[in-house]
């Protein structure tokens, strides 16, 4: 099929063209819901039947970082959004302005999740043979980031937490296990949306979108906020629920 | 048949999709849905083969109780690698993206799928799904059954499981993209006057097929993500030594694999209603309900799968809901069923191979169906769960209705496909062939599996071997009916009797295409404004149309644009 200007072949009008894409993008978004929704349902089930080991997870989980990571992807949604509406008022620059604001946005995510996944893997976190949940009640000099007053809480939380559940090291391994699935597949679906992004850029700078031809900042914007939504499903599941006693 | 006697010799068109363009590159880097259907053809063709290849291993090791021909271990691999390839590689694909692909676009009177670059797309994760499994078989295969039940699959086994999972996961996603294009393409790419109650059911089918598709498989995905990542790095889900349970792969596996037999028999009673009206010279009987059946059968679909885990221990109160809904189920696959039934009432009906193929569909779904309700019955399948009567249920519907319709679907549309017509009489045989292979291979699976034969065993009682005898006798005839069409459909497709746009004739837009058709399908984007299958409203067709019960007396006059 050939292309005139924005018009792809197989399309009588833009109008079709933009209802056909925008379709598309929201019933690809229903797959991901299945996709997520799976690996949730394990871990939901998974937090019932061992709360324990699964709220002792949620406590080795940075409130600070996890909360700060929200409110930058909050903020990154509303950046696409403005990105949107800058396309939908052909308002070229800002088109571009506010795609790099998401993207760096979206960058800074990264680096909050780098700094806890390394955070994870020092105080042996990380499923495998080297897992052990009492690592850093252990060998507190090991885990030299954790402060006093926490470490305390922590090593009073775990030791209530074995008492419950003589198992406590497997099953946490199962929540940590959930940990790095889900935040794990949600940043490998926000490296694909960056990547989207840094597309859409190259092509707001080359003038392609204006309040006539909108409809790939339109559906891009779609993917990310969902992948914001996930995240907004996250946060609460791995971070928030039975935090403490 | 029309009377041809004086008719000239048809031609083929001078320009088609097939010569509109010559390479190799056209062909790998193609958007055109009618060629992507045709890699697909290939693609298929070659993996039924292997699928087949493992199957002649089985029924070969079965023709003695202590078989000699594999070893425990190389049995298990092979009923696996069976299963697996006919499943992810033969069944899920075959009719939606060959003859959904080629088709569904003609039929509502669009030049494309809504997504083309997407379609090509989808072809080649096949392929690369297809890649990881071969790599899994050059590796020995596996041996947990395509159902890769855990903890076997994830820690025990000692065969190449990683490689098969990852290819199955990677083929999963062109489902999905297949399934997307195909909904997006019904609901925004209709030609003027093409209203949803027009769409012929073909089309109908597929979008059910396609709603499965979306909904179901990233489930299977994120299920063998897990089994994937807890074989290879040790995560413990399904993991009873870690807490895990591996229950719950059997509710996530399954949550997928049973719409999956929807998504493989939807698309073949898509078929089936399209060549009954066709050779029945009459107008589908009872339009809006085989449509709305569709969509139950997809919806109602859904809410079954625990009906395969009816001995895992679960609640008694669980497994009634089930076995209800299972019975549930049934009802509009038997709604379909009677409105095929009723077409044929009052109809002027020929022996056509499609029709053959319609026919054989017909009994051997119905059997395979009732079988089903059988083990959705709480009490019998206690019995006969994981017996050989369940490998004939599903082969029933399997074989004897999904490839059926498939096959009966290829020959119908070859004309169009390929602008010739396959030779009649020899493909009657392979019918009949088929029919009869087929009979004698899974038919005494059904007795000596209510006598008590297990499946997925190497051996068997010795007072069993006279059905696997006949069965493996049968499976031979019934390759027989499987080779020959490949063969002279590859035949016709170069040197058959040239076809013309309306061979059979039949209603419906793509017979008012020439065969093969142009790339861009119609030279004028048609308006369509009569219904499906209007028989009776079409004197063009020349057709002698029956002027009973069945059907509205008063002949109106032709549509324009003939």
């Amino acid at each position: 099929m050939h292309r005139t200007g924005s018009l792809y072949g197989q399309f009588k009008t833009l109008e079709q063209q933009k209802d056909t894409a925008t379709l598309g993008m929201w019933i690809f978004l229903v797959t991901e819901v299945m996709f997520f929704g799976g690996i949730m349902l394990a871990y939901t089930i998974n937090r019932h039947t061992y709360f324990h080991a699964f709220a002792m997870g949620s406590n080795t989980l940075s409130l600070g970082l996890g909360g700060f990571n929200t409110v930058v992807l909050l903020a990154s949604s509303f950046t696409m959004a403005m990105a949107v509406w800058s396309a939908q008022t052909s308002k070229k620059n800002l088109i571009t302005l506010f795609l790099s604001l998401t993207i760096l946005l979206g960058f800074v995510f990264f680096g909050v999740k780098y700094v806890e996944y390394a955070q994870k893997f020092h105080h042996h976190l990380v499923p495998g043979k080297n897992f052990d949940i009492f690592y850093c009640a252990n060998n507190p000099a090991k885990c030299e980031d954790i402060d006093a007053a926490d470490m305390a809480k922590e090593k009073e939380e775990l030791e209530a937490a074995a008492k419950a559940d003589p198992d406590l090291n497997a099953h946490a391994q199962l929540y940590y296990s959930a940990y790095f699935g889900m935040t794990g597949l949600h940043a490998l679906h926000m490296v694909i949306g960056a990547g989207l992004l840094f597309w859409l850029l190259k092509e707001s700078v080359a003038g392609k979108f204006n309040a006539e031809w909108n409809n790939p900042v339109d559906i891009v914007g779609l993917y990310w906020h969902f992948v914001d939504i996930v995240w907004i499903y996250l946060f609460p599941l791995l971070y928030l629920i039975d935090r403490h006693k | 048949m029309r009377a041809e006697a004086t008719a000239p010799a048809l031609k083929l068109p001078e320009k088609h999709y097939l010569n509109a363009t010559y390479g190799i590159r056209s062909w790998l880097l193609t958007t055109d849905h009618k060629r992507i259907a045709l890699l697909y053809l290939a693609s298929v063709t070659f993996f039924f083969f292997i699928g087949g290849f493992f199957a002649m291993m089985i029924r070969l090791h079965l023709l003695a109780p202590n078989g000699y021909l594999l070893t425990p271990d190389q049995y298990n691999r092979m009923f696996t690698m069976h299963g697996v390839t006919m499943v992810f590689f033969f069944l899920i694909p075959s009719i939606p993206a060959i003859l959904g692909n080629f088709l569904i676009p003609i039929m509502i009177g669009a030049k494309d799928l809504a997504f083309p670059k997407i379609n090509l797309l989808s072809w080649y994760i096949y392929i690369l799904g297809g890649a990881f499994t071969l790599w899994s078989m050059v590796n020995g295969g596996l041996d947990t059954g395509w159902t890769f039940y855990t903890p076997l699959s994830t820690i025990y086994s000692n065969s190449a499981v990683a490689p098969a999972v990852v290819g199955v996961f990677i083929t999963g996603f062109s489902s999905i993209l297949t399934g997307l294009n195909f909904l997006v393409t019904v609901h925004t790419m209709r030609a003027p006057g093409m209203t949803w109650f027009r769409l012929p059911l073909f089309v109908w089918a597929h979008y059910a097929t396609s709603i499965v598709m979306i909904l179901g498989t990233p489930v299977i995905a994120i299920t063998l993500g897990l089994a994937a990542m807890e074989r290879v790095f040790g995560l413990g889900f399904f993991n009873p030594a870690m807490g895990g349970d591996p229950i719950l792969f059997q509710h996530l596996f399954w949550f997928y694999s049973h719409p999956a037999v929807y998504i493989m028999i939807l698309p073949a009673m898509g078929v089936i209603s399209e060549l009954i009206p066709t050779f029945a010279r009459k107008r589908l009987f009872g339009y809006h309900f085989v449509a709305a059946a569709s969509l139950a059968i997809a919806v109602i679909g859904f809410v079954v799968w625990t009906h395969h885990m009816f001995l895992t221990g679960q609640s008694t109160y669980a497994a009634v809901a089930f076995s209800f809904l299972t019975f549930i189920v049934a009802i509009p696959s038997a709604i379909k069923t009677f409105n095929w039934t009723a077409t044929l009432f009052g109809g002027s009906i020929s022996f056509d191979t499609p029709m053959l193929y319609a026919f054989g569909f017909l009994g051997l779904f119905m059997i395979g169906g009732l079988t089903g309700l059988f083990l959705g019955a709480l009490g019998v399948d206690i019995n006969i769960h994981d017996t050989y009567f369940v490998v004939a249920h599903f082969h029933y519907i399997m074989v004897g209705g999904a490839v059926m319709g498939y096959l009966g679907g290829l020959h119908f549309w070859w004309p169009k496909i390929t602008g010739r017509m396959y030779p009649e009489w020899l493909a009657r045989i392979a019918a009949f062939i088929l029919f009869i292979g087929f009979n004698f291979t899974f038919f005494p699976q059904f007795i000596v599996g209510i006598m008590g034969m297990p499946r997925r065993y190497h051996t068997y009682p010795p007072e069993f071997q006279i059905y696997n005898v006949m069965s493996t006798a049968g499976a031979s005839i019934l390759a027989v009916g499987y080779l020959l069409p490949m063969v002279y459909l590859t035949w016709a497709a170069f040197y058959g009797k040239v076809a013309g746009e309306n061979p059979w004739p039949a209603t419906g837009l793509e017979w008012k295409t020439q065969s093969p058709p142009l790339t861009e399908n119609f030279e004028v984007t048609p308006v369509v404004t009569w219904e499906a299958y209007d028989f009776h409203n079409r004197p063009d067709l020349g057709l002698d149309v029956p002027s009973g019960k069945g059907s509205p007396g008063v002949v109106a006059p032709a549509h324009g644009d003939d």
